[in-house]
């Protein structure tokens, strides 16, 4: 497999930004529930850089939030911050991505490609985790793993979007500047 | 066949996303040993031949090229393989400090070949010391200012001992002084190294301050000369490309010497003038002392803005706490145009930030027209003072021109039609007008810096502060900007200028502000600063060349020379 | 705890090297993972509690956070009784009632006992995370992870994103006051709608300008030969000394004992009640 020095900074970067966002931005959305924005910004590095720096984002990102907050780190939902990041990798074409040759279709794309991702990460492997590691009741990680999934798919699919279009406008297409 | 170390022939090159080539048919001769400077406004192609010798064109960056290019008698075939002949220390020392401490930094090109671990320490310590970087070996990079970071940098190349070293802008992001040293470490490394050394830099007057053996000087992809700095500096071709040139070179001219190639104008301390020179300059000064300099003054007046001995410090960690402003008091004065001036981090940033309300001072008062601006919020403060940003992208956050000065009117609540008239007039003030339904992408970085004025400029402030509005500009667009903010300041607003560019203070500020360490040191007019040479050591600031033709003409208030340059 | 601010305490644990504690991190992870034995949670607790008393961390530096996870357990126990009242009975297959609040609800010996494994097992993996957070130079991290058999590019990857986690931080920070300067309001006070509008203003100039700063930083790695080479040596790499060997041997005895404790439970359970 071929992880190119691009992808290595980009990694470095994304995990960088998702840390941030994790650990110092904490914008209210309502009560006790914070924007998840560390999602978004997963979500769009790994459509713009492909399955195994997002898998590695969300691996790295989260892992290094657990540590500096200090509560340990809970593998369960880093394993699922880390599928997130790799699955989302596969959601749209990253050449294509990459060249911002995205099109509408190409969103929404994104945006049912998150559902999913967002699904099975939430819906399935964090809570699957919990049940495997911790024996924790399957009715009550099922409903935690629903509400923190719905969040971070919400916010995926309004704010990864507006960046995926965004970027797809200020990239340039060959001889078009002159 | 030739032995020259680098040399181009007929070679262009056209980048994947352009039109038309960014070089064209270069013809150009490179021996080992020599020490050249790459000099051409921006856009004339000079960065992009830089590139094309470390190798990120084409491997990097995708064109087309014609005609030849060989390094050391071979054409690269990667930017690895380029790498091995060519050391490039990079503008942005941020980009290539990539270590989490500088040692770590610094030997980050020899754990990439494996070098054993005894030897790079050797090895690492060795190169720190040749740059003098040994004190800071063991601290991680935010805790180092720009000039140790561009130490750092230059021992991370150096320690590969490359035959030929490749220097990018390395002035572009340094205070004057520090710049001033940097250009000496770079003739010393030179010298020591017998390293083919090359420069790429618009800054012309600062890199010629020492040594250099040869000109290229560049204009929209094409060499248009290629002599010796004596040669270079008295040329028309400067003020044609829009490159600076040495003010010294300038205030002969004005007292109307004709220097000449032989005179060896290309550096200060060769200069040659005759006693005839002198008395020229004498005369020429003598005339301009006779007029008066214009002076406001302000005592009657309110202020507009008033600091009333505010104080500022950061948190360190919980216990320990760094004073960045200690009890500074100034007025400012409706309409002015003032300098706020010092080295990097000397508290000049700080105090924006106190001004705007990012910050809330420890102790003391701002006062805006009166009122005291302690109860306002940051929103509340920006419709009186507009702050802009140095760097254009960290504030532009729309795709599009139109609705990203509209933004801070519609988050205001503004009807789109009044929103739609004010754009439309400050756009108009802005020079946009022709580009208000373009996309952001599609501007010169001139042009998203005149956006990012627009953007505060539409909530109407009275005070406009600027961070560095001219950083890493050529001269031509510098100009624009200042005569653009000339001609704001002239239709009413009031300009604060944050900078340690003194040019810039000199040639348009009337009343600089001097800071250093946190302390306001000189509230005067700008020329007085810049050539009152204790203030400017103070200050860690750098005399301007005129202070130093001063010297060389025997005359005894220097000042007087930099005020008849001024009128 | 802001960021990373590794401050050298010049203790035995400090003088460890980052790749041994990680193993040891990584070990305690998996073995308390892996068993419900509560004498080996126990033991696990322990074991990391001496490493911190060891390393000599003040309790006044992790407080805060002790109190955060504390109610964050508790939390977590009142939704495991709401949700599944039954679950310890299911687990241990007895049921020794202590005290019936209604129909569902009743607190019973297997309830209390499996909620004080569960708590026990979140808790495990505290304090030996906290020891390695604060006693590892980061500067150790890349080397670590590299010598643990990760290849060297993500090693190094680890490595630049603590180098410009404090970058990325300013930005952030100069960006969201340069929007709330021009009226953007990101605080409980705005309407949902503008607040993420308002995100959107500071994420795109913050994650645009990251894409510029990827291409730029991986163009000065490769000029200096940064994925040259099959392998990579390290400036901030350690030798070991005899404390890493003793680290090591812990960790693999923690993984051992752990799988020791299914045999011996036959089960990952470990039933008192039988």
């Amino acid at each position: 497999m071929k992880y190119s020095i691009k992808q290595v900074v980009a990694t470095a970067i994304g995990s960088a930004i998702f840390f941030v966002l994790a650990r110092f931005v904490s914008i209210p959305i309502f009560a006790n529930t914070y924007l998840t924005l560390q999602y978004a910004v997963l979500g769009f590095f790994a459509a713009v850089f492909g399955p195994f720096c997002g898998l590695l984002i969300g691996l790295i990102g989260h892992t290094l939030t657990d540590l500096a907050f200090g509560w340990g780190i809970w593998w369960s939902w880093v394993i699922a911050s880390a599928v997130v990041g790799f699955l989302s990798g596969f959601v749209v074409k990253s050449k294509k991505a990459e060249e911002g040759a995205l099109e509408k279709s190409d969103l929404v794309r994104f945006i049912f490609g998150s559902l999913l991702v967002h699904g099975i990460s939430w819906g399935l492997v964090a809570p699957g985790l919990d049940i495997a590691i911790y024996a924790e009741p399957a009715n009550k990680v099922f409903i935690q793993g629903l509400i923190a999934g719905a969040g971070n798919f919400v916010f995926t699919a309004v704010i990864g979007t507006a960046l995926l279009a965004a970027y797809a406008k200020t990239r340039v297409k060959t001889g078009s500047l002159g | 066949m030739s032995n020259s170390l680098i040399e181009f022939r007929n070679f262009s090159f056209q980048y994947r996303a352009q039109k038309n080539p960014t070089l064209v048919n270069i013809n150009l001769r490179i021996e080992k040993g020599e020490k050249i400077l790459i000099a051409g406004p921006s856009g004339s192609g000079k960065s992009t031949l830089g590139s094309c010798l470390n190798g990120l064109i084409p491997f990097n960056n995708p064109g087309i090229i014609t005609g030849e290019l060989l390094i050391g008698g071979k054409a690269p075939t990667s930017v690895f393989d380029s790498s091995k002949l060519v050391g490039t220390v990079l503008q942005d020392t941020d980009a290539q400090f990539v270590g989490l401490t500088s040692a770590a930094d610094v030997a980050f090109a020899l754990e990439n070949q494996a070098i054993p671990q005894s030897d790079m320490i050797r090895r690492v310590y060795n190169t720190c010391e040749e740059v003098a970087a040994n004190q800071y070996a063991m601290l991680a990079p935010h805790n180092l200012s720009g000039g140790q970071k561009q130490r750092v940098s230059m021992a991370g190349i150096l320690v590969n001992a490359t035959p030929i070293l490749l220097f990018d802008e390395p002035l572009a992001s340094l205070d004057p002084y520090t710049g001033k040293l940097a250009t000496e470490l770079i003739d010393r490394i030179a010298q020591r190294s017998k390293c083919t050394v090359i420069i790429i830099e618009h800054r012309i007057e600062d890199v010629l301050h020492r040594h250099i053996d040869r000109v290229i000087l560049m204009d929209n992809g094409r060499i248009i000369a290629d002599c010796s700095p004596d040669e270079i500096v008295v040329s028309e071709l400067l003020d044609e490309v829009g490159i600076r040139k040495p003010l010294y070179v300038k205030a002969l001219e004005r007292a109307g010497v004709v220097l000449l190639p032989d005179d060896k104008p290309g550096n200060l301390e060769s200069l040659v003038l005759t006693d005839t020179d002198k008395e020229s300059i004498q005369k020429w000064v003598n005339q301009a002392v006779s007029q008066e300099l214009k002076t406001t003054n302000h005592q009657e007046e309110t202020p507009l803005l008033e600091l009333l001995e505010t104080s500022f410090s950061y948190n360190i960690t919980t216990k320990t706490k760094k004073l960045v402003l200690d009890n500074v008091s100034f007025k400012l004065f409706a309409g002015e145009m003032t300098a706020i001036i010092g080295a990097n981090g000397a508290g000049k940033s700080t105090l924006a930030k106190l001004i705007i309300g990012f910050e809330e001072p420890d102790t003391g008062k701002i006062i805006y027209n009166g009122e005291d601006m302690s109860g306002l919020t940051i929103p509340e403060r920006a419709e009186r003072i507009g702050y802009v940003m140095q760097n254009p992208n960290q504030m532009i956050c729309k795709p599009m021109i139109f609705d990203e000065v509209a933004l801070g009117l519609r988050v205001r609540g503004f009807g789109e039609q009044e929103v739609r008239e004010r754009v439309e007039s400050v756009l108009e003030v802005c020079g946009l007008s022709k580009v208000i339904d373009w996309p952001i992408s599609a501007l010169s970085y001139g042009q998203k810096k005149r956006v990012t004025i627009a953007d505060a400029l539409v909530l109407r402030p009275q005070i406009l502060i600027l961070d560095e509005p001219t950083a890493g500009q050529d001269f031509r667009h510098y100009t624009d900007i200042m005569e653009f903010l000339l001609s704001l300041n002239a239709s009413g607003v009031t300009v604060v200028l944050i900078t340690h560019d003194m040019h810039l203070c000199i040639e348009y500020a009337k009343r600089a502000l001097v800071f250093s360490n946190g302390e306001l040191i000189a509230d005067c007019h700008a020329y007085e600063a810049l050539s009152d040479p204790e203030l400017a050591k103070k200050a860690s600031l750098r005399e301007t060349s005129l202070y130093e033709l001063a010297r060389l003409c025997d005359i005894e208030d220097p000042k007087s020379l930099v005020r008849a340059y001024l009128s | 705890m802001t960021s990373f601010g590794y401050i050298p305490r010049k203790t035995i644990v400090d003088e460890m090297s980052g790749a041994s504690k990680i193993f040891l991190t990584l070990a305690m992870s998996i073995s308390a993972m892996i068993t419900f034995d509560t004498r080996f949670l126990l033991l696990v607790i322990a074991v990391s509690i001496s490493l911190f008393i060891m390393a000599k961390i003040s309790f006044k530096e992790i407080k805060a956070i002790l109190v955060f996870i504390f109610v964050f357990l508790l939390i977590n126990n009142i939704a495991i009784f709401l949700f599944a009242p039954e679950q310890g009975v299911l687990i241990y297959g007895t049921r020794n009632e202590l005290l019936r609040i209604s129909e569902r609800y009743t607190i019973t010996v297997q309830q209390l006992y499996y909620q004080m494994n569960v708590t026990l097992k979140y808790f495990s993996i505290v304090p030996i995370a906290l020891v390695f957070f604060l006693t590892t130079d980061p500067a150790e991290f890349a080397w670590s992870l590299n010598t643990l058999g990760v290849s060297y590019k993500i090693a190094y990857a680890v490595s630049l994103a603590l180098r410009y986690i404090p970058e990325v931080q300013r930005n952030y920070r100069d960006i969201s006051q340069a929007q709330q300067a021009r009226g953007v309001d990101i605080s409980k006070k705005a309407p949902i709608k503008a607040r993420l509008k308002g995100v959107l203003t500071i994420l795109f100039p913050l994650v645009f300008s990251s894409l510029d700063r990827i291409e730029q930083i991986s163009n000065a790695m490769e000029m200096r030969g940064f994925g040259r080479e099959k392998k990579r040596t390290w400036y901030s790499g350690r030798s070991f000394i005899s404390y890493d060997y003793i680290v090591a041997v812990i960790a693999i005895l923690c993984i051992g004992l752990s799988v020791y404790t299914i045999v011996l439970n036959n089960g990952r359970f470990y039933n008192p009640f039988i």
